[in-house]
């Protein structure tokens, strides 16, 4: 791709490439914004910029993922996904065999999950101003009037559920940037979960809070849950799903799997006597079949996340400051 | 002609017999007066003839009783008011007792009791006197009296009572002291928690020699004991502990018992059988199976409580008198803290019922409740003796700093973590608090500042803690400072490791010294830990650093040393002899292509790391199955081998003062001899390369006063070496002496950073 002379017509070239992938009866009326039916309910938006190397990965590439990443941000709020907006920036020099690669992606996941993209802008800057590609995504949703969501409302006493096990993402990203050779290769999980919360949420309305523990991972959601509700929670590290590959890659590169992204897994706080419906319903769901009741809210004033390891001790969950220093004495 | 004195006495004076020792003697002297303890420690004022004064005031300081410390007599001349007698007149009007004692073995004179069957006191395992027993760690809160102690709820009985009012008896106001009428009551329980029969100091010696594992109430905690010298029963230990490796200490009656199985010299008999009953690291002779598995030292201590000791009391058939102790004992006892799955020591009754399932076949234990955990202390002996663990015995007393200032609260670092809190010249370093990262051990960090607070009834200036942002001890200091509206400072680790020598040895100057430390976070965010620095006042220069080597993947390499005997080979330009070298690891070619990358593989100029390298290099260990165990299996290959030439082209020091070790990990590398000549000299070596290191810059500022610290000098041969061909060339080395030079004396560095820092 270049942007100087001749601009002009790449532009028509790419807009052509995301006609063709995205196109819709709102996208193609072609005018500066879209003109949408307005939904039942409260409407629920949510945005995510969306940048990761490699662009391409076992399970997914960047498309797939800005797609998913953003549903997932619009369904753990409980809302049901409408509509997609996405803005591309583009490096020159990008190859325009890779950037059909990822639309025609972004279209098949956007197809699949049912939500159209219907409005979209398009920049490409200096080569060396940014790295191949951004795509940034908004997503429109509805929320019933009887769900509430949130964060701030896990109680002691609540299970937490896990729908999967963690780390397949990050570790899919991290060893193909690494180089690193496994029998098999660790997939990403990037999934659109939209549909395992409506079967969720149909079979147990009272669940208190649904997130998608993406950047941090586990720790970090569960630190922050921990923070919005004023409550502390301890977690089993037995009870937790792990690939044998993920711990493996995590185990070569000294990481924590609580600390790597997942992009279609979802952490569940529900009230504990809904805690048997709740998984029956995750697992009943093709992205929920690993799915697990991996901890339990308790009071405490600190906020602290422990976990019971294996051995039978407590240790803190960290919430790190930033990228994980090296600790030992 | 008569007159009078009112004299002041300083230092740990209080609850330790100090008014009845001054009571003796002033009636021996023949003096009137009274003494009481005031808040700064005790006050004395006496009347009588000028020679009877002076003897008075000469004798406070060389007669003063066992446990305890004059730092400072003053006095002053006062008219004779005509006093009849000598009284000891009570605190009264608020003053409190200011310092709390620590915990100390039971004495001789209780002893004398203990095995008098004449004597009302014969084997109660409660007995102690105003020279011995608990004291720190039954204590709630001050001031330090009965009621404030976990003896409250024991009422004194006739003849305890009158013991406890007389000022002429040892045990005058002997907070702790009851008797078999009035005192706590001794139960054996099985691991159900249910009550066995019979005698229970028999019944557990029985069970022990059964080969059962028994948990033992001690002072500070719980211990769990087994017969030592039934290996399977040690096995079983082991097995239930989930501690592979990691040694457990021996307690023998006394140190003639120890023979053949430990080296008892002068100065390691003195600490054996010192008060504070430490556990004592001894060169080890003839082998007891699982105790201390691949290792040159066994450490030993000798019975502390009276608990313990009529256990060996009872296999020695209960003799009379006090013959038998002096005599070879054939009981040897395993007596490792209780402390499951790295969690902090149990201290409490049902806690231990609690915790001890499925690992205790047996408890011995009573209703005298541990207040306050504290863990048994470790110390070396040898030429000079060094703290590896400081705790029970030691603690609460206090280090003297060279002159009063703000108080400050520093709270350490991360694993074996302790705090300080300072109030006037005086630190208070807590006991070891273990891994801040472990739950229940945070929880004890926590409690151990809230006490320290309440104890010493100081409010900080200022809040010091580490530079590592994700350590639970620097986020507590944050949140410390923030709600008290104080100051936090930062200090580095090595700074602190440093700083905490000078603060011990008063040494206020420039000072120029190495930290050999497994790793501290830096100034610049990289991973320190073989550092040359230049310490001045509140701050620091870094002159030099050891040459670094990576870390594949992170904290994970510190546990496993294969990873630096990889990263070793890596920058050594041998990345491809890898796979091969270390055959048994599956992850050997994902790790040298990681290398390859230079991806999570953060640099850091660690010692330790250099020894983790060196040990897997030459196939000592490949492993660490607890800290430091690579260089401590490194050390006993050397001490086997012994004395070995350094290879004198093994480093070289750069222009920028970088200390560059891989010639003698080169060297390691192509060994082909016995690993216990190559561990020696690589001792050699490396004591050769640091010494010449630091002398260069020594002689460079003009300063002929240096300070070691740092974790890699609990390396006897590294420290003995380095310390030798620094006094030979005429330097002044300073070591930490009254704490461990690791990061149990993080948190007293911290807090003479602050202060001065506070000052200037
Ligand atoms: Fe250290
Ligand atoms: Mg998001
Ligand atoms: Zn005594
Ligand atoms: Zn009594």
């Amino acid at each position: 791709l270049s942007q100087g002379a001749g601009g002009r017509a790449m532009m028509q070239l790419i807009g052509e490439v995301f006609a063709r992938a995205l196109g819709n009866e709102y996208l193609n009326q072609g005018d500066d914004g879209a003109r949408l039916p307005a939904p039942g309910g409260r409407i629920v938006i949510a945005t995510d910029a969306h940048v990761v190397s490699p662009l391409f990965f076992p399970g997914g590439d960047i498309g797939c993922l800005a797609v998913h990443g953003t549903l997932n941000d619009v369904a753990v709020m409980g809302a049901t996904p409408l509509y997609l907006a996405a803005s591309f920036i583009l490096e020159e020099g990008f190859p325009l065999a890779d950037l059909i690669r990822i639309v025609d992606s972004m279209a098949t996941a956007a197809r699949e999950a049912g939500v159209p993209v219907v409005t979209g802008d398009t920049k490409v800057v200096e080569a060396g101003k940014a790295d191949g590609v951004f795509i940034t995504t908004t997503g429109v949703g509805s929320l019933r009037e009887d769900v509430d969501l949130s964060g701030a409302h896990a109680r002691p006493g609540d299970g937490v559920l896990l729908s999967g096990p963690i780390g397949d993402h990050g570790m899919a990203i991290m060893s193909l940037r690494e180089g690193l050779a496994f029998d098999a290769p660790i997939v990403s999980d990037t999934a659109a979960l939209h549909g395992l919360v409506k079967t969720l949420l149909d079979a147990v309305p009272t669940i208190r809070c649904l997130r998608d523990p993406t950047r941090g991972g586990l720790a970090s959601t569960l630190n922050e849950i921990s923070r919005q509700s004023g409550v502390g929670m301890v977690i089993e590290e037995a009870a937790i799903p792990v690939r044998p590959a993920v711990a493996a890659a995590c185990e070569l590169l000294g990481l924590d799997p609580l600390n790597v992204a997942c992009e279609g897994r979802l952490v569940v706080i529900c009230p504990p006597e809904q805690e048997a419906a709740a998984l029956a319903a995750l697992s009943a769901h093709p992205l929920g079949r690993e799915a697990a009741l991996v901890g339990r809210v308790q009071a405490d004033p600190a906020c602290f996340v422990q976990m019971r390891t294996r051995f039978g001790g407590r240790r803190h969950v960290d919430w790190l400051s930033g990228e994980q220093l090296p600790r030992i004495c | 002609m008569r007159t009078g004195r009112s004299i002041h006495i300083r230092g740990l004076v209080q609850g330790v017999g100090f008014r009845p020792f001054v009571w003796h003697l002033a009636r021996e002297l023949g003096l009137a007066g009274w003494v009481r303890n005031d808040a700064a420690g005790v006050h004395i004022l006496a009347e009588g003839p000028d020679a009877a004064l002076d003897a008075l005031i000469s004798r406070l300081q060389a007669e003063a009783p066992l446990g305890a410390r004059v730092d400072q007599i003053s006095t002053r001349v006062e008219p004779a008011t005509g006093h009849g007698d000598f009284r000891i007149v009570d605190s009264g009007g608020g003053a409190v007792q200011t310092v709390i004692g620590p915990d100390t073995a039971t004495c001789g004179d209780c002893l004398r009791e203990l095995f008098d069957p004449a004597d009302r006191r014969w084997r109660h395992p409660f007995i102690t006197c105003t020279h011995c027993g608990p004291r720190y760690s039954l204590t709630r809160r001050l001031p330090y009296d009965r009621a404030h102690t976990s003896m409250a709820g024991f009422a004194l009985c006739a003849d305890c009572t009158r013991e406890y009012t007389d000022p002429a008896d040892r045990r005058f106001h002997a907070e702790p002291i009851c008797c078999p009428a009035c005192g706590p009551r001794l139960g054996l329980l099985d691991g159900q928690g249910r009550a066995l029969a019979g005698d229970p100091i028999a019944v557990c010696l029985e069970r022990l020699r059964a080969g059962d594992i028994v948990a033992i109430k001690g002072l500070g905690g719980f211990h769990l004991a087994c017969d030592a010298r039934n290996g399977a029963a040690v096995a079983r230990l082991r097995l239930r502990k989930n501690r592979e490796q990691k040694p457990f200490a021996l307690m023998a009656a006394n140190a003639a018992s120890l023979v053949p199985w430990a080296q008892v010299d002068a100065s390691a008999l003195a600490l054996l059988e010192s008060p504070e009953r430490p556990v004592v690291l001894l060169p080890k002779g003839a082998e007891l199976e699982g105790l201390a598995p691949g290792l040159v030292e066994l450490g030993a201590m000798l019975p502390c409580t009276p608990i313990q000791f009529l256990l060996f009391h009872e296999a020695a058939g209960r003799p009379a008198g006090m013959d038998w102790l002096r005599q070879t004992q054939p009981l040897l006892l395993v007596m490792t803290s209780a402390n499951p799955g790295g969690e902090p020591l149990v201290i409490d009754n049902q806690e231990a019922l609690a915790c001890l399932q499925g690992i205790a076949d047996a408890l011995l234990l009573h209703d005298r409740d541990i207040l306050v955990r504290c863990d048994d202390s470790v110390l070396r002996a040898g030429r000079t003796p060094a703290f590896i663990r400081r705790a029970r015995g030691y603690t609460p007393s206090a280090i003297r700093l060279p002159r009063a200032g703000p108080s400050v609260l520093a709270l350490g670092g991360g694993l074996k973590n302790t705090v300080c809190l300072t109030r006037g010249d005086e630190a208070f370093v807590s006991q070891h608090l273990g891994d801040q990262e472990n739950v229940a051990s945070y929880d004890f960090f926590e409690q151990t500042v809230a006490h320290l607070l309440s104890i010493l009834e100081v409010e900080p200036a200022i809040v010091a803690h580490d530079l590592h942002p994700d350590f639970h001890a620097t986020r507590y200091a944050l949140d410390f400072a923030a709600q008290r509206g104080i100051p936090a400072l930062a200090v580095q680790h090595h700074q602190a490791h440093l700083a905490a020598i000078a603060a011990e040895h008063g040494h206020e100057g420039p000072l120029l010294g190495l930290a050999l430390d497994g790793m501290g976070l830096g100034s610049d965010g990289q991973a320190w830990g073989g550092e040359l620095l230049l310490l001045e006042v509140a701050g620091f220069s870094r002159l030099g650093h050891l040459e670094t080597l990576p870390l594949p993947g992170g904290d994970r390499a510190a546990r496993e040393p294969w990873r630096l005997g990889a990263a070793a080979l890596h920058r050594l330009g041998r990345g491809d002899e890898i796979p091969r070298r270390f055959a048994d690891r599956p992850l050997a070619p994902a790790l040298a292509a990681l290398l390859q990358q230079g991806r999570h593989c953060p640099e850091t100029s660690s010692l330790g790391r250099v020894f983790d390298a060196a040990a897997a290099l030459l196939g000592v260990a490949l492993e660490s199955n607890f800290e430091g165990q690579a260089a401590m299996l490194l050390e006993a290959r050397a001490v086997g081998h012994g004395d070995a030439p350094a290879w004198d082209d093994a480093w070289h020091i750069t222009t920028e003062r970088k200390l560059d070790l891989l010639p003698l990990l080169a060297r390691l590398a192509d060994w082909t001899g016995t690993s216990g000549e190559a561990a020696a000299r690589f001792h050699a070596s490396l004591g050769a390369a640091l010494a010449q290191w630091l002398l260069g810059a020594a002689q460079e500022r003009g300063l002929s006063v240096v300070a070691l610290g740092g974790g890699c000098l609990l390396n006897r041969i590294l420290a003995l070496n380095l310390v030798d061909s620094l006094e030979n060339a005429g330097l002044t080395v300073l070591r930490a002496r009254q704490l461990p030079p690791g990061d149990g004396g993080i948190s007293l560095g911290q807090a003479w950073v602050a202060r001065q820092k506070m000052e200037y």
